[in-house]
């Protein structure tokens, strides 16, 4: 066939057939069946790398640690990968392909229902599921017997040619639960998204003796969907009195946490009363509409400088993010009103500190029994004044000098105070370690509508089990009266292929000839 | 009984019972190999061109064959009920449920395993399974206990809820049946390359006194069917439920999340393809062993390489 002759059809091809075309390629079952194959593999390379939605400082890491592979990585849309394109892409051609499944199923079915069940052909015997049986019971003794032992089926029986016919269909929920298991992962997806436009969720880090008021500057991280208005967030605030862990103290286990607490008092509303709350972890708060929850802790060293005047310029308690599970925690602190240039200190602190055989201190137990913090010095401008939004966790030395120590020239100037000590910097600043607070790190959140995915998925549910524990099946008997004796064929048709459906129509006549006066059995 | 008594007498158990597994597998090695002479047990070998030369004692290897394969039962059955001894004392070790952390859960999911194995040993006569059970069930207890040992301590706060019973045990029920179903469809490859490529002569060997690989892929499929609505209940409905208590967000596409995602499209996919053409038998029955390794590394990977809020593994 030449080449002409082959573009020929195609040309005749209108737009309409082309869209027919492609719609029934789309809702076929093999595409279907490669679109969650395709789904299940794109999904792959969010579990493997960082992604922001998740955890944008590992993002952040990754891009440093990889500047080569990093930022191609990036424009792939592989740190955000549940919101790229290609993964959006494949999911709405899933949906698609889904709700042009459902759609003329849907209808099918609906005919299906009003339908009677097909009647039998001529010969029964052909079926491979099929016998004989004869009885000396009358025709229709044998046709009460068969309902019985048919039980709730649809059934119709006709006198044709002499013999008396019945067929019979059940099974009708099969396809009833496979609708609807297919029509709820369209709620699901619906809703999820639903949760998603209009939700936000942020996390905040509350010291105790602070206040956390439920306004954007005071989040650490934020994020919302695209519906949702950021300067609707609902009022309320809240102040952590008190956060209480314990860890186990000894034993192999040693260290390991037990209970974390975070107690306080909230109010709802601009100037709602104050009411206590507690909030542990799997036990949040609800509030406003919204839900307080308890993801993480730490510690925050209050920390307190004077300038050499003996003026207060910096009080207050300055979170230290923890880096492993015996709390070795990082922390930044930053004091924009030291003159004549700004102070900036970045070290770590260390709840119960030992010092190991190769002289590193690290620490030995997350609760606080010698805690120790230890801090390098930068001098000069903070950078906090150029416009730029900063994290409070990074020290932006660009502008700054390390204090570095008088004896060793190639060595930072060091601070090391246990609680109450205060130490004099070389610009005759004193930084002193007035006392040790805990911080709790919450996560808030609105899911509006967080019902309907979680309705949908259990409507899914029992319709999935329905389409897969129901066996549609089609039974046809035809009852003949032979002289003195009744020829009975059987045969049944399962929707579902078994191999056992040999044994199971034994069964079955088994219990239809239950009520039968006695008669050969052959198949 | 101290609670240091009760953590020895638990680890006891599972090396006893990780010993008791091993012998199990050797016997259903042993069924397997004293088998590789005999004819099917139902063919009728009516051979067109002169006599048939029939092994002389393929009677007695049939005996033998049988007495090893009842052997593998009953050890497996000794060795299920050791590792119900360890997972018990463990939870009175620890003084709550046995499933905390990886180890824990290794332990109390192979228990699942062999319980339904064992069930469905005798409900639908599937011992030609057991040596693949038997040996995973070893690898994993044995790797568990050199690998990700803990000894018997407190729950992290996180996993205090009851829902660490309902999300664990479902998905431990699901990974059971996964993992039946998943040694079954690897005999249904097997018999159905058998079936395709062996002349009638050649058809000697316990592959061919096993089911015929349509009855293999329907006990395949009737244990996927089974569960597959477990999973879904376990991974995307107790789950979903307990990140929205716990972590404010009922799906955040963590690590684990996202693998139970893929085991339940991997599963999702193998369903559907029992009911496309072209798809039907081999192509599903590979589908169901790729889930079945999404599951796996969901367990092993995830757990120990990749990490996120749910590794409590070590």
């Amino acid at each position: 066939m030449s080449a002409q002759k082959r573009n020929e059809p195609a040309s005749e091809l209108g737009w309409r057939e082309m869209a027919r075309w492609t719609w029934r390629q789309l809702t076929s079952m093999r595409t279907a069946l490669s679109l969650l194959l395709l789904l299940a593999i794109v999904a792959i390379p969010g579990s493997l790398l960082p992604q922001r939605g998740v955890d944008a400082r590992a993002v952040e890491a990754y891009l440093t640690d990889h500047p080569k592979a990093g930022p191609l990585l990036d424009r792939l849309g592989m740190f955000s990968v549940y919101t790229s394109p290609w993964f959006s892409g494949v999911y709405l051609l899933l949906m698609v392909s889904l709700i042009g499944c459902i759609v003329p199923r849907a209808l099918v079915y609906a005919r299906a229902l009003r339908a009677r069940p097909p009647r039998a052909p001529r010969n029964l015997l052909r079926f491979p599921a099929s016998t004989e049986i004869v009885t000396a019971s009358s025709p229709d003794d044998v046709i009460a017997a068969t309902r019985v032992a048919l039980g709730r089926a649809r059934i119709d029986v006709v006198e044709r040619d002499g013999a008396l016919e019945l067929s019979a269909e059940k099974g009708y929920l099969r396809e009833a639960g496979n609708l609807v298991f297919h029509i709820s992962i369209v709620v699901v997806l619906v809703g999820v998204a639903a949760t998603v436009l209009f939700g936000y969720r942020g996390a905040a880090i509350v010291s105790e003796g602070d206040r956390f008021s439920n306004v954007l500057t005071q989040y650490d991280e934020f994020g919302s969907g695209s519906l949702f208005d950021r300067d609707s967030l609902p009022p309320f605030s809240l102040k952590l009195d008190d956060f209480a862990a314990t860890y186990q103290p000894d034993g192999p286990q040693r260290g390991a946490p037990l209970s974390f607490k975070a107690t306080g008092t909230y109010s709802d509303g601009v100037d709602g009363p104050d009411r206590p709350f507690t909030i542990r972890v799997n036990h949040p708060l609800k509030v406003a509409g919204t839900s307080v929850f308890l993801v993480g802790q730490g510690y925050s060293p209050v920390i307190k400088v004077t300038d050499p005047d003996g003026e207060v310029v910096f009080d207050e308690p300055v979170p230290f993010l923890p880096a492993d599970p015996s709390y070795t925690s990082n922390g930044v602190v930053k004091v924009p009103e030291a003159k004549p240039e700004q102070l900036g200190f970045q070290g770590f602190f260390l709840p119960t500190f030992v010092t190991g055989s190769d002289g590193a201190t690290r620490s030995a137990f997350p609760a606080p029994l010698s805690p120790i913090l230890g801090l390098f010095v930068w001098h000069g401008d903070l950078g906090l004044d150029d416009g730029q939004p900063q994290s409070v966790y990074v020290l932006d030395k660009r502008k700054m000098t390390q204090y570095m120590d008088a004896d060793d020239p190639t060595k930072g100037f060091r601070v090391s105070l246990q609680p109450g000590e205060s130490q004099r910097l070389p610009d005759g600043h004193v930084i002193e370690f007035v006392g040790l607070k805990q911080f709790a790190r919450f996560q808030i959140a609105s899911t509006p509508g967080v019902q309907v995915p979680l309705i949908g998925i259990v409507l899914g549910l029992i319709g999935l089990i329905g389409s897969l524990s129901v066996k549609p099946r089609r039974t046809w008997v035809r009852v003949r009266r032979d002289g003195s004796r009744t020829v009975v064929h059987v045969a049944v048709l399962d929707r579902v292929p078994r191999v056992d459906l040999p044994a199971d129509l034994e069964r079955f006549v088994q219990r239809m000839q239950e009520p039968l006066d006695e008669g050969e059995v052959s198949s | 009984m101290t609670l240091e008594q009760l953590g020895r007498l638990s680890n006891y158990s599972v090396v006893s019972a990780t010993i008791v597994l091993a012998l199990a597998f050797v016997a259903y090695a042993a069924q397997w190999g004293l088998a590789r002479n005999v004819a099917p047990a139902r063919r009728v070998a009516v051979p067109e061109r002169g006599p048939a030369e029939t092994p002389v004692d393929t009677g007695s290897d049939v005996d033998r064959s049988d007495t090893a394969g009842g052997i593998g039962f009953s050890l497996t059955v000794l060795a299920e009920l050791m590792l119900v001894i360890g997972v018990v004392t463990r939870g009175l070790a620890a003084e709550r449920v046995p499933w905390g952390n990886m180890y824990e859960f290794s332990c109390i999911a192979i228990m699942g395993a062999l319980a339904v194995y064992l069930l469905l040993v005798r409900l639908w006569d599937i011992d030609w399974i057991g040596a693949l059970v038997t040996v995973f069930a070893m690898i994993v207890l044995g790797a568990s206990m050199l690998f990700v040992y803990v000894p018997p301590g407190p729950l992290v706060p996180a996993l205090d809820s009851y829902w660490l019973v309902i999300h664990v045990v479902c998905a431990i029920l699901a990974g059971a049946a996964f993992l039946v179903g998943a040694a079954a469809s690897v005999l249904y490859l097997l018999k159905a390359r058998a079936e395709q490529n062996t002349p009638d002569a050649e058809r000697t060997g316990f592959l061919w006194r096993i089911p015929s690989s349509a009855v293999i892929d329907q006990v395949a499929y009737r244990v996927h069917a089974f569960a597959f609505p477990i999973w879904t209940f376990a991974a995307l409905i107790a789950g979903p439920i307990w990140a929205q208590a716990a972590w404010g967000r009922y799906w955040g596409w963590d690590a684990k999340e996202v693998w139970a995602f893929i085991t339940w499209v991997g599963y999702a996919a193998y369903l559907h393809a029992r009911a496309t053409a072209g798809w039907r038998g081999k192509a599903a029955a590979i589908l169901a062993l790729l889930a079945f390794s999404t599951f796996l590394f969901n367990y092993i990977g995830v757990n120990l390489f990749v990490g996120g809020l749910h590794s409590y593994a070590k």
